[in-house]
């Protein structure tokens, strides 16, 4: 049935392919189920978007059924005040996050790479490395640990013992780029310190011995050594960051902010907003079409990042 | 030999500057177990202290009752960690047995339709209908909202785990070795079981260890689509909890319990929870992290 289905659409030969080679279609099928359940199906719901949704029976009736209204939805999204302050939110949060991504874990790779102890930087590689095992609501544990009004150690141990006033955290909106910031850090430092030294060992020692022989200082061999041969890693990491500019990690925003309704000036991030409007069950079109918008940016985003990176080195291209 | 040429080496920081180093990276080293150390001081302070003092890191008085109250009447907490345990355990499985498959046609250079397969699954991460459309399909189409498979069917496959496999046969499998088999007799599934699968180990236990962390620490499809308390795993229940530690006393579990809601430990239990759930990783960290190490190589560097 399944293959019978999908032969229709494709050009002769499938067919015999089949015949010939039918265990390893086998083995693709249950992956292709997956993905046609999880992925290819809730795509066809981007019509959604263009439809005014009433409940006609089940999912399929429901879209079919509800009338067209073009891009009504998408006006109603985009006159609203959230539009500019989720597309706003979520892509200054993500340009902080590609430069600090980039900078500071490759700095600390270099500096931990320069260590004479060589068992003391593999400890302090596996200490930063912890936080990325941790899931977003243990870090929004960690987080409330400090940040509670009552508890929180920054209120009673720190501000309390200098006789400040306590500060209301998870009201108070202007702290909370820079915690949102500190914590996307703090997960994710240690892994993409892993992943730089590793390609920082791979260099061959040769060129930086070779280069002490003739006298270079050591920023210097950094400097005309080490980054450039980091070079291409960083571009290619940075630019599927890029790609992914206009999502945001629904996790760090839901979790650490616990989901405060004050703060949504400056926490409220696309994925956020999808979210809680699929809570609150208001107008399920606009909503999709918030989603759909996110969804076609992204994917021409990531389709340009592709291209460029494939342009510098064919082999790391997605596709 | 090489090692101890560059210790030797006088291509090396000085004293002073390494030493400067080593401060700063005990510094970084311990902002990032300071909130997990504080999370940990919290469950063993007494509750009297922690409303006292607040969380601190020198608590004065230890009690350990926040886990003998756990232990003694935190059914609900048991049943959240059984959920979670049964969706990685059979999560992971699936999942693996699902991605090494799915990936297996896409490394073999005779196979005619790898790359529109390829791109089958490259597409499904770049593109998706969205949050709203998903939801509907498992809850109008295929009802297994508030059942234990809703937690485990959407992460089934991961394109992105599915790459890194085919990378991995790439490498490690040469096309004569299959060949070989084939001539020998054997059929695909026989030499995929038998003859790739345990070569490719370093590549079974990357995946394998990146599905485990995912399923373990999932909290999202909970979210979504289970609103049944006894549906909840470990990631989940603490969720709720932060959101009101009444839960924890309301939950019908502790309600029968002959503990009365005053004597509830109710900050350091919070926290105590999330030492539980912390608890596996911890002692599975070393395993992961020599895995991972290997897998974001392969997955970054090779390409």
């Amino acid at each position: 049935m399944q293959f019978q289905r999908s032969v229709k659409k494709t050009k002769p030969g499938f067919i015999q392919e089949i015949g010939r080679n039918y265990p390893l279609f086998i083995m693709l099928l249950p992956g292709l189920i997956v993905m046609l359940i999880n992925n290819y199906l809730p795509m066809a719901g981007v019509v959604l978007a263009f439809k005014k949704y009433r409940l006609h029976g089940n999912y399929i009736t429901s879209i079919l059924k509800s009338e067209w209204v073009g891009f009504k939805n998408f006006e109603f999204f985009f006159k609203s005040p959230y539009a500019y302050t989720i597309t706003r939110n979520t892509i200054l949060y993500n340009v902080v996050f590609i430069v600090l991504g980039l900078v500071v874990p490759v700095a600390l790779a270099i500096a931990l790479n320069e260590i004479t102890g060589k068992r003391l930087s593999k400890l302090y590689q596996s200490v930063m490395f912890l936080p990325y095992f941790l899931s977003w609501i243990i870090v929004g544990y960690l987080a409330y640990s400090f940040l509670s009004i009552e508890f929180g150690f920054l209120n009673r141990g720190v501000l309390q013992s200098l006789g400040l006033e306590p500060v209301r955290w998870y009201s108070e909106p202007k702290y909370w780029p820079l915690i949102i910031t500190f914590f996307q850090m703090w997960k994710y430092t240690g892994y993409n310190i892993v992943v730089y030294i590793a390609a920082i060992s791979g260099i061959n020692r040769e060129y930086y011995e070779a280069a002490a022989i003739d006298g270079a200082k050591k920023l210097q061999q950094i400097r005309y050594i080490t980054i450039p041969m980091l070079q291409p890693m960083m571009i290619i990491l940075t630019l599927f960051a890029v790609g992914r500019i206009f999502n945001a990690d629904f996790g760090l925003f839901f979790n650490v902010t616990r989901n405060s309704g004050a703060l949504y000036s400056v926490t409220n991030v696309i994925d956020t907003y999808v979210y809680n409007a699929l809570r609150n069950s208001s107008d399920i079109g606009m909503t999709a079409a918030a989603g759909l918008y996110q969804a076609v940016v992204g994917c021409i985003t990531v389709s340009v990042a592709n291209l460029i990176v494939r342009k510098i080195d064919s082999d790391k291209a997605l596709f | 030999m090489i090692r101890k040429s560059i210790k030797r080496n006088p291509n090396q920081i000085s004293w002073l500057s390494n030493a400067l180093l080593n401060l700063f990276f005990i510094l970084c080293s311990i902002i990032c177990v300071a909130p997990i150390i504080l999370v940990i001081l919290v469950s063993v302070t007494d509750e009297m202290e922690i409303l006292k003092t607040g969380y601190t890191f020198f608590p004065k008085v230890f009690s350990l009752k926040a886990y003998e109250y756990i232990a003694a009447s935190g059914q609900a907490i048991w049943r959240a960690y059984g959920v979670s345990l049964f969706t990685t355990i059979v999560g992971t499985l699936l999942s693996m047995l699902i991605t090494c498959m799915y990936a297996y046609p896409l490394a073999r250079s005779g196979f005619r339709y790898k790359t529109f397969f390829s791109f089958i699954a490259y597409f499904t991460m770049i593109f998706g209908g969205g949050l709203i459309p998903w939801y509907m399909v498992y809850t109008h189409i295929f009802k297994i909202k508030e059942t234990v498979w809703i937690m485990i069917f959407p992460y089934l496959l991961n394109a992105w785990f599915a790459l890194i496999m085919r990378t991995f046969y790439k490498t490690t499998i040469h096309e004569s070795i299959i060949e070989s088999a084939k001539i020998d007799g054997a059929g695909e599934f026989r030499t995929f079981f038998t003859i790739v699968l345990p070569l490719c180990r370093a590549g079974l236990a990357t995946i394998g260890l990146f599905c485990t962390l995912n399923y373990w620490n999932d909290w999202y499809l909970p979210l979504i689509f289970v609103n049944n308390p006894k549906m909840y795993n470990i990631q989940y229940l603490m969720y709720q909890y932060l959101l009101s530690i009444q839960f924890l006393s309301s939950s019908s579990s502790f309600s029968q319990s002959s503990l009365a809601f005053r004597d509830l430990p109710s900050e350091s239990a919070r926290m105590a929870v999330a030492v539980l759930s912390i608890g596996p990783i911890v002692f599975a960290y070393p395993f992961f992290q020599k895995y991972f190490v290997k897998g974001l190589t392969i997955g970054a560097v090779k390409g």
